[in-house]
This record gives structure tokens, C-alpha cells and sequence, in this order.
């Protein structure tokens, strides 16, 4: 799958196994312009008051790389960014451990800030992603439930 | 043939991950596909019992079950999404 954009935009997305890393992302987004901001979301597993021993993260191959390149698309779109990286990773995370990262360069900070907040509440409900739970105890748990707040979160920007 | 693919729950009720199918020819839209795959045995049923929750792609690209299936190659179903 490509991870740069065909349009040659600042525009960074990658699922992959591996952990990530925010610096070097950061530092990846400041060859695109004179950068005054960059704000960025790091989604992390929780463990659920001790119970989880890990999340496993399902995804639809070839439509999550799509549906999150098309939601950066629309951050660019929205507001005045430079540059934008999002990586989802897949598989098994234990608590602690990092899911998600969405960075967004701007000149100045409330593009910056808007642009991942965006980026993020259109990823949760768009993203072909699915967190199934196993427990501490050694059992599978149930599949996480979808939540109506993050609807809501997406709505605002309409 | 089309290939159907299935995700999470949707994936374990029916208990394959993706499979061909030839669909019939009053099978026209995704909804009609549901309908369909109910009839096939009891865990597409349980898959399905619940068509509003369901969630569609027609060549990964996100579809409502009123969407025309057409000549689509691959529609996956699954379950809200639950990334980030």
C-alpha cells in the first residue's frame, strides 16, 4: 500500500504491528514548511482496573490505510495545516502500550490542535478497526462495544 | 463469483473470514444479500439478527445496506467500529 499520498500533501499513513515513534514523526512533518505547531494524540491501552492482560486490534487491510488517508484529506481541507501523520497499529497491545498516534504541523497552534482532534474523532467511528479483549484471567473477553459519545464527538464538525 | 469478507464478531459467528459466492439473481443490494445469507445456516443467522447494527463496504469503500451491489468484487460486514 502506498503511504504517501499521490498528491505529494504532507500526508503520513501507516497501520502497522510495530510501536512508533512521536519524535521522529515530528521530526519527519518539519521538512514540509516553516512549522509553528505541531499538536499530536497518542492512544494508549488501558488495562480496565487490572482486569485486561491486552487488546487485540482487528482491521480491514487496504480500506483502513483508505478511510484514514480520505479523513486526512478532509482535515487539510478544513483547516491550514502543513503537514499530517497518522498510524494506527494492529495485533496484540498489552496495557500501556501504544494503539494510536495522530500528528498534525501547522504555522500556528489552533489549526495544529484542530486538525488532530478532527483526524481522531472521524478515525474512531470511520476506521475498519476492531478491539477484542482478553483478560488477565486467560479467557477471550468480548469485542469492545462501539460508543454513541464518539458519534457525537464526529458531529460537531458538521 | 464475488468475495464476501467479514470482521470481528460478524467473523466468528460465521466462522470464516472471507469466502466466493455466486449470488442469486433477486439478490440486488446489500440488504438483499443479508437477507440472503440468513437462510444459509444458523451462523450467518446469528451473525445477522441484528441487520441495523451491521456495517457494510462495497469495494471498501462504506455503504448502506440500500446500496446497490452492482458489480462490486468484494463486500465486507462488520461490526461499529472500535479503533483509536
Amino acid at each position: 500500500m502506498p503511504n504517501q499520498d499521490h498528491n505529494n500533501l504532507a500526508i503520513r499513513v501507516q497501520i502497522q504491528a510495530e510501536d512508533f515513534d512521536l519524535e521522529s514523526e515530528i521530526n519527519h512533518l518539519k521538512q514540509f514548511g516553516d512549522i509553528g505547531g505541531v499538536a499530536s494524540f497518542t492512544g494508549l491501552c488501558r488495562d480496565e482496573g487490572g482486569q485486561l492482560s491486552a487488546l487485540e486490534l482487528e482491521h480491514y487491510p487496504g480500506m483502513a490505510e483508505a478511510q484514514i488517508l480520505e479523513i486526512c484529506h478532509e482535515a487539510f481541507k478544513k483547516f491550514d495545516l502543513i503537514g499530517i501523520t497518522a498510524i494506527h497499529r494492529f495485533g496484540k497491545i498489552a496495557p500501556g502500550e501504544n494503539i494510536v498516534l495522530v500528528v498534525a504541523a501547522s504555522t500556528h497552534r489552533q489549526a495544529a490542535f484542530d486538525g488532530a482532534n478532527f483526524v481522531m474523532d472521524f478515525l474512531k467511528t470511520d476506521a475498519p478497526f476492531w478491539k477484542k479483549e482478553h483478560l488477565k484471567d486467560g479467557s477471550s473477553g468480548e469485542w469492545v462495544d462501539a460508543k454513541d459519545k464518539d458519534d457525537a464527538a464526529k458531529d460537531k464538525w458538521r | 463469483m464475488i468475495k464476501l469478507v467479514y470482521f470481528a464478531w460478524v467473523r466468528e459467528r460465521i466462522g470464516k473470514s472471507q469466502e466466493e459466492m455466486n449470488l442469486p439473481e433477486n439478490v440486488v443490494t446489500i440488504a438483499d444479500l443479508i437477507a440472503y445469507l440468513r437462510t444459509l445456516d444458523d451462523g450467518y443467522e446469528a451473525a445477522f439478527q441484528e441487520p441495523q447494527v451491521i456495517r457494510a463496504a462495497l469495494d471498501k469503500t462504506h455503504s448502506l445496506h440500500d446500496a446497490i451491489i452492482g458489480d462490486a468484487k468484494e463486500i465486507a460486514f462488520f461490526p461499529p467500529m472500535t479503533g483509536g
